[in-house]
């Protein structure tokens, strides 16, 4: 089959490979209609994830048509079309038992990896590095898929493919950012990043009640598609202060809750600061660029809600945990459990409450994946979201 | 979740490895962040190339600097420190052949070279003789019983895993340098663990104490070319979450091939491999079986995992091969 594989820093290539097997008796092989390219895999493009290795098939935002299960499998059958979650989950174990998907103990083989890099391990995750399993993505004509009796969500409406596809991670993620930060009504939430989480933490804060969103990005197109598709007011940081328009649109309070959806590479209008953490990042005596995450600590309100769904790896330079030790703030963040929002979202997307659809700028075959994850990466041609067809 | 530990010293106790430890962060960080000024100060050519290879030689005695604090044993490091000053008293002989640039800086940072040199080589020396002579050293002396503990916590009752653990027959199914166990007797069984170059290794155990849903301790027979024994312990874990496995290992590893052999069969990280080991039970004991990944086809599996595939579906035969560690269900 074809598959985009990781082939060193900056470069993917749609290679060919054998088609994946049933190895486990839970599994089942699901035949690709639609697959994206995820902010987060551009972290692993750029090289600042470890533990990847040359010929890794990327992507984990897939779905289409089961074509074969495993002998233990018995509530999927050949021909159901399903989304599929990205973290791999046993149902079983105690994380998976608390709901915290992400945290499963079961289905990360290479857990003693993780667990140095990290304390303990997390779940296994499609095509995301070798401390989360070293499974093969979805970026690719098939796909295994492991605890597939627990994982996949069968789309039983006539649902288009755009409009199911981002259960699989995205959705689900701006999602969990917005409900970490538990809104009242009358709360104004703020975004860090508008790009397609960023999209649906906006939309998301929208449905659990915000009373405003405040957009924060330097993409005037991501800003004007925050502000039209999911209704934010929106803040340019290269044109205008952070903090100052912040104070002003709260009433000098500060946002109730932020969330950061930038992570490990974000941006600085300033350029020593924004060199500062460059080059820290570079020699790799820091693992992430902390801007956005500073700032939405130093900005939110006392005693408010910082979300992080923005991905971070490793190690972070200047955190300001004297702003959040003296102010009281809660911070709430995770790989998003995405099991736990399936059902619920998809309902949502079904009753037309949303549709996510509206954050897809780029419609590509497999084939030019490279071309995707350039667009995608340099901000070309307005990119938001690629959406690719095998 | 799980936990592990092994017996033996923190590094480092010895107060000159210590001391070339710092030296290696002293020099490593200017050496790192500042390459052209420390080329400068030295007398070498302080071009592109230059700051790259002052930058290399930064992290290479940072790593060391590392290693020496952080590993048990310093004295593999403290050769590499040495490989180091024989590669920077080669670059610096280099840079005194070429007569355009500031020799006499250039000579000074050689002679310091050298001293640091001869420094690291004692030291390198002393520790090395210090542990094969088994005296009072900062490193594990080989000939110790090893001791691994390591905890688990598994969402099933006790009695169940009790009754899965006392079935020594499906061992194999999580321990993975297990090639066989079979029961011989109401408490006796046989065991065959996998070495290296396709040796194997067997040797006769007996339960020697036996509580139904509370512990299992086992141990090799006399006379065994083995002498190893271990017990695990089931408690009920607090607020639902099922049974805490703990589960406590001892070896005494013997000379020779049987000695390599219960080596290999441990691990370079004991504690990692006994903990590799439960969490195959784990799997077992919730899911029914072992997951397996592309990059990681037998489960988890320590060695595996500084030599992991590519994570993308391999040929057919090649699966077939790993499915022998697969563990069962």
């Amino acid at each position: 089959m074809r598959a985009t594989v990781w082939s060193g820093r900056n470069k993917v290539s749609v290679e060919n490979v054998p088609d994946p097997k049933i190895l486990n008796a839970r599994d089942a092989i699901v035949k690709i209609s639609s697959t994206a390219i995820c902010g987060s895999d551009l972290h692993l493009y750029d090289g600042y994830v470890p533990t990847m290795r040359k010929g890794d098939i990327l992507g984990h935002e897939f779905m289409g048509e089961i074509v074969e299960t495993g002998s233990d499998v018995t509530n999927l059958k050949v021909g159901d079309r399903v989304v599929v979650p990205f973290p791999i989950a046993c149902g079983a174990c105690n994380a998976c038992a608390r709901e915290m998907f992400s945290l499963c103990e079961n289905s990360n083989p290479n857990a003693s990896t993780a667990e140095k890099l990290w304390g303990d391990s997390t779940c296994g995750i499609f095509g995301y590095s070798h401390a989360t399993g070293g499974y093969a993505g979805g970026q690719s004509e098939y796909a295994r898929v492991p605890f597939a009796d627990v994982g996949p969500i069968k789309i039983e409406s006539d649902l288009s493919d755009e409009q199911a596809l981002f259960l699989s991670d995205v959705f689900p993620t701006g999602y969990m950012g917005a409900e970490h930060c538990d809104i009242k009504p009358g709360d104004i939430v703020a975004v860090w990043g508008c790009g397609p989480v960023g999209q649906f933490a906006i939309a998301s804060a929208y449905l659990l009640g915000a009373e405003r969103v405040i957009a924060i990005d330097r993409f005037d197109y991501r800003l004007t598609m925050a502000h039209e598709k999911a209704g934010a007011e929106t803040i340019n940081y290269e044109q205008a202060s952070v903090r100052e328009a912040l104070r002003e649109m709260t009433g000098g309070r500060g946002p109730d809750a932020c969330i950061d959806c930038v992570g490990l590479e974000a941006h600085h209008p300033h350029p020593a600061v924004y060199a500062y953490d460059r080059v820290k990042q570079a020699t790799r005596m820091e693992t992430e660029r902390g801007h956005a995450l500073r700032e939405a600590i130093f900005n939110c309100r006392n005693g408010g809600t910082v979300s992080i769904m923005g991905i971070y790896g490793g190690f972070m330079d200047k955190f300001p945990i004297g702003a959040v030790v003296n102010r009281g703030l809660t911070i709430k963040t995770g790989q998003c459990h995405v099991h736990r929002y399936l059902r619920p979202l998809l309902e949502r997307i079904e009753k037309g409450d949303i549709d996510p659809s509206f954050i897809v700028t780029h419609r590509m075959s497999l084939d030019d994946a490279s071309t995707g994850y350039e667009t995608f990466k340099h901000k070309q041609d307005e990119c938001v979201k690629v959406v690719m067809t095998p | 979740m799980s936990s592990s530990s092994q017996t033996g010293s923190a590094a480092p106790q010895d107060p000159m490895a210590k001391g070339l430890g710092i030296f290696s962060f002293a020099l490593g960080i200017p050496q790192t962040l500042a390459p052209g000024r420390v080329n400068r100060l030295i007398g070498v050519k302080d071009d592109a190339k230059g700051r790259m290879l002052m930058r290399a030689v930064g992290v290479r005695e940072l790593a060391a600097g590392v290693g020496i604090f952080t590993d048990r044993r310093p004295t593999p490091w403290i050769w590499a420190r040495v490989a180091g000053d024989t590669i920077d008293l080669a670059l610096l002989g280099s840079a005194l052949r070429n007569r355009s640039r500031s020799q006499t800086r250039t000579l000074a940072a050689t002679g310091a070279v050298a001293g640091a040199f001869a420094a690291d080589v004692i030291d390198g020396v002393r520790l090395s003789r210090a542990s094969s002579a088994n005296g009072s050293t900062p490193e594990q002396a080989p000939e110790q019983p090893v001791q691994v503990n390591a905890a688990i916590t598994v969402r099933r009752d006790r009695d169940d895993l009790y009754a899965l653990w006392r079935d020594v027959e499906g061992f194999p199914d999580f321990m993975t340098h297990l090639e066989e166990v079979r029961s011989t007797g109401p408490n006796a069984s046989h065991w065959k663990a996998r070495g290296p170059l396709g040796t194997t290794v067997e040797w006769d155990a007996e339960i020697t104490d036996d509580v139904p849903g509370e512990r299992i301790a086992w141990r090799s027979v006399e006379g065994s070319k083995i002498d190893n024994s271990g017990t695990v312990r089931f408690v009920t874990a607090p607020g639902d979450q099922g049974t805490e496995l703990h589960v406590e290992m001892r070896y005494s590893p013997p000379a020779g091939a049987v000695g390599a052999t219960i080596a290999k069969m441990f691990g370079e990280e004991p504690g990692i491999q006994l903990k590799d080991d439960l969490r195959r039970f784990k799997a077992i004991a919730e899911t029914g079986e072992v997951v397996r990944s592309d990059g990681s086809p037998e489960g988890p599996l320590g060695r595996r995992q500084l030599k992991q595939r590519p994570a993308h579906p391999q040929p057919d035969e090649e699966v077939a091969g790993a499915s022998t560690n697969g563990g069962g269900s």
